[in-house]
């Protein structure tokens, strides 16, 4: 038996393949302890290192959220002034962007993109290392920021100028230096994805016949190269303004404060579907296993998606319909941005038309899978009323946005991945996760987005303005129940790290297929997966699809 | 915890009537046509949001694998996947054409009868009448113990200002929008006006309010510590009140203006200074002088600004090139920055002892 996890068990493996290496490399033994962390090439340990360290920011950033939210709790000023309000709220959303949600799918990518397409490992193995390990190198410093004269960032995670440049905390550098830290990460992993998706397919692998896991993040990875590189400029542009006296975004010194928000949201609207595509592939691989049942329209998933990434290039100035733009701006970016809600219907419609005529049933993985289905698509609808312009005048900067994106990104992007852990854990750890403890993490997840972010929607119609620390009596209802949601679904996320421990440490034992539907390659290699599979490429038949 | 008593469990379940759930109707007929807007897209998600869920739970609930249900093994069909394209642009089209007609009313602000220029600074909006000599500042006037919960807090917490923006109804009144430091945003729900006031440009936007009353909003774009606590209020007025109003605002800027030749007292100027000091110094060096350092600087006990008036002097009628001090020489007038030069130069245990004449003021803002 070769196992990953915990690092004893696996002497007896590494013997084999320490000896393979030597031999190529003049190695020494591979290295035990914190050492093998620090230098592992696998994709598989180096996927652990991704979800571990995503899980551990998920609750950095979580606390910084449950802050606001204490805050908000009853009207008036309780807890924290408002100058650390808004440093909360600004690192809650940088943490769980670029911290969370972003290393979570990039750790699931390193485990499951090789196994998918029968690959030894990923084609950059050192450069795999080097991605990872400057995560948290940029977020110790990013969170180091709170301790600093002047306190960290608080302009919020889109940080505008020149609030975040003339205006700053003195720490803004350090803020600066470590997001490009995670960028240059992000551009490394991306580079390395694809070119593993690329050169390293088992042979007779068409490009449509990958897993649609693996579909979207070649597109996810692409639309990565494309716009980290922008956001490496602008913020570039912010440190030259504050610490070498150029004026791109001041106006007295006849900069464009609104270039600013051009840019970032050139890069930013890409990268909030960075965050959801790899969901799309997770949840395109569990709805089918589930329902027994081949996905429904394959290649429209694929166009899809590659429609949904080439339009997000189109869409960014939705995000600035009061900024003052010309009023053919405002129509061009209304009209492109109502186009994003066609592919995406498609993908709803796939999925239900999956479902129909299946054989169904409701193991964890496909409790979140549904979930997403439902509450994403309620995040699309209140996307589709934020892209009618007229009405964004509204909407634009208060809860009802707020509860728009979460819905998106909690439920949505959040669920995704912790459906494709519980789909996947019996193949990384050679155990079923507890199932009751599983469902009893759904119920109270499902119960607890749902009190938190819906009542946002009303909060926001009603005239609540985004990233304040208190608010008009009007509002103290919806906050209150938000709030108790939010601490609701906190607590409940701590039964999620008890399943992923227990399944680790035992627990009932699975066989290499470990899901009667599932039909893709990872299943042909044993549970758990040794710490080197598919050496000798797997015959692929294209039956899968 | 004597808070927490008023939280019965009843009181979020039964919402008093006052408690909006909704974008509200408004009071212009622009407010009028997005709320229709936001209702008809409203609408039709709920229609696709119960065919698509309803199909979905259809589905679940059919065939379910422990009902002993058989998979089929179908995964195209070609016509549905082209009627679920086709059908989505259609209404997608049907929403665009009446969405494209009410945003190009909004982008009409041409025969406007009156020109207002709101000015966003951190924390407070500026209101100016263009071409009629009346300007004022408009501040959050909510007490800070109603803040800080030692006292009651009022129906219109957070929501009310020392001078509200006036304006006639069914007039069209246009926006002009700009900001001195970081950007705002100007909004007031019932009028559907929502607009970034950006440093550097000059946004427009119009409104023409069809019934008088008093409409609240708040800034809507972060800007920075008391971004919670910059609201908006309009007071709309029948039109003889309005010119009512108009002319005694007119009266007392021509009264303002007046008494800046003559030789003010200490205790004159250091009244004035700390009215002045409060409502528009105090959020960031604080009601004590004490600041909040790095960002803020404390006033009390800082010995460059007792020792050197000149040099006190320039940094708030020019501003501090690089950080968060702005330039006061356009938005306060000679009196008020003498006054309040006055006060910090006296105020606190300040020992500076010199009086600044509104004069002096208005000598240097003319070089």
């Amino acid at each position: 038996m070769a196992l990953k996890l915990p690092p004893q068990h696996n002497l007896q493996h590494s013997s084999t393949i320490t000896a393979d290496s030597q031999v190529h490399h003049g190695h020494p033994a591979q290295p035990r302890g914190i050492l093998r962390w620090l230098l592992t090439t696998n994709h598989k340990e180096i996927g652990s290192l991704y979800l571990i360290f995503s899980l551990t920011m998920f609750f950095i950033g979580g606390i910084f959220a449950l802050v606001v939210r204490a805050e908000l709790f009853q009207p008036g000023l309780q807890l924290v002034n408002p100058e650390f309000f808004n440093q909360m709220t600004t690192m809650h959303g940088l943490i769980m962007v670029f911290a969370a949600v972003m290393p979570a799918f990039t750790g699931l990518a390193n485990w499951m993109i090789p196994l998918q397409i029968g690959a030894p490992d990923m084609a950059l193995p050192r450069l795999n290392n080097f991605s990872f390990w400057l995560l948290p190198v940029a977020f110790t410093l990013l969170l180091s920021t709170l301790l600093m004269p002047g306190g960290g960032p608080n302009f919020g995670w889109t940080f505008y100028a020149p609030l975040s440049t003339t205006y700053a905390p003195p720490s803004t550098t350090f803020f600066i230096l470590a997001i490009h830290i995670a960028g240059i990460s992000s551009i490394l992993g991306a580079i390395n994805i694809i070119a593993t998706i690329l050169n390293m397919r088992a042979p007779g692998m068409r490009l449509m016949d990958m897993p649609l896991f693996v579909w979207t993040w070649l597109i996810t990875a692409f639309l990565l190269i494309a716009v980290m590189p922008v956001l490496a400029g602008v913020i570039t542009m912010m440190l030259m303004d504050i610490n070498f006296g150029t004026n791109f975004f001041n106006a007295a010194g006849g900069g464009d404060p609104v270039l600013f928000q051009h840019l970032f949201w050139f890069f930013g609207h890409p990268e909030v579907y960075i965050m959801i595509l790899p969901a799309f592939g997770i949840v395109s691989a569990i709805i089918p296993t589930f329902a027994r049942k081949p996905l429904f329209g394959y290649a429209s998933m694929v166009y899809a998606t590659a429609s949904i990434a080439l339009l997000s290039f189109l869409v960014w100035a939705h995000h600035m319909f009061v900024v003052g733009l010309p009023l053919v701006a405002e129509l061009f970016f209304m009209y492109s941005t109502m186009l994003i809600a066609v592919p995406t219907g498609v993908k709803v419609f796939n999925w239900v038309t999956t479902l129909f005529r299946g054989s169904i049933s409701f193991e964890s993985p496909m409790l979140f899978s549904l979930a997403f289905v439902v509450l994403f698509t309620i995040g699309g609808f209140s996307g589709l009323m934020l892209a009618i312009a007229p009405a964004d005048f509204q909407y634009h900067d208060t809860y009802f946005v707020v509860a728009h994106f979460h819905y998106v990104l909690v439920p949505g992007a959040v669920f995704a991945i912790m459906a494709g852990v519980y789909y996947w854990l019996p193949k990384w750890t050679g155990h079923y996760p507890n199932e009751r403890l599983a469902q009893w993490h759904f119920w109270f997840s499902i119960v607890g987005v749902n009190l938190t972010f819906f009542p946002m929607h009303f909060a926001g119609l009603a005239g609540m303005p985004r990233r304040i620390p208190d608010y008009a009596l009007q509002f103290a209802d919806f906050n209150f129940i938000s709030s108790i949601g939010a601490f609701f679904f906190g607590a409940s996320q701590l039964l999620f790290v008890l399943v992923v421990v227990l399944c680790v440490r035992g627990g009932k034992k699975a066989p290499a297929k470990a899901w009667e539907g599932a039909e893709d390659l990872e299943w042909t290699v044993p549970s758990p997966a040794p710490l080197h599979t598919f050496e000798t490429p797997p015959n692929f038949h294209r039956s899968s699809h | 915890m004597r808070s927490l008593k008023h939280w019965s469990v009843v009181s979020f379940l039964v919402p008093t009537a006052s408690y909006a759930w909704n974008m509200p109707v408004g009071v212009t007929d622009v407010s009028g046509d997005i709320y229709r807007l936001h209702m008809t897209i409203f609408w039709i998600c709920v229609a696709i949001g119960l065919l698509v869920f309803g199909a979905m739970f259809y589905s679940l609930f059919r065939y379910r694998h422990a009902k002993g249900a058989k998979a089929a093994h179908f995964h195209e069909n070609t016509l549905v996947e082209v009627l679920w394209t086709a059908i989505p642009v259609l209404i997608l089209i049907a929403m665009a054409v009446p969405a494209t007609a009410t945003l190009k009313q909004m982008y009409n602000p041409s025969d406007a009868d009156l020109d207002v220029m709101i000015t966003g600074q951190q924390w407070r909006w500026r209101y100016e009448y263009m071409g009629e000599n009346v300007a004022f500042i408009s501040s959050l006037s909510t007490p800070q113990v109603q803040i800080n919960g030692e006292e009651a807090r009022g129906e219109t917490y957070l929501l009310d200002v020392d001078n509200p923006l006036v304006l006639p109804v069914n007039r069209k009144v246009r926006f002009l929008m700009t900001s001195d430091d970081v950007i705002h945003s100007w909004w007031v729900p019932e009028l559907a006006v929502k607009q970034d006031a950006v440093p550097g440009f000059i946004n427009e936007n119009w409104v023409r309010i069809n019934e008088p009353g008093i409409y609240r909003g708040q800034c809507a774009e972060l800007c920075g510590m008391d971004h919670g606590f910059m609201p908006v209020v309009v007071h709309a007025m029948e039109q003889e009140a309005f010119d009512k109003w108009f002319a005694e605002r007119k009266a007392a800027a021509e009264k303002e203006i007046s008494g800046i030749d003559r030789d003010w007292k200490l205790a004159e100027l250091m009244e004035r200074g700390q009215a002045t000091y409060e409502a528009i110094c105090a959020s960031c060096h604080q009601p004590d002088g004490g600041g909040s350092p790095p960002a803020f600087p404390a006033l009390a006990g800082n010995e460059q600004l007792i020792a050197d008036q000149a040099w006190h002097l320039d940094r708030v009628l020019n501003g501090v090139s690089g950080a968060a001090m702005p330039a006061f020489r356009n938005t306060l007038n000679p009196v008020e920055l003498a006054a309040v030069v006055t006060y910090t130069r006296n105020a606190w245990g300040n020992d500076a002892g010199d009086v600044v004449q509104p004069l002096t003021v208005q000598e240097l803002i003319a070089q």
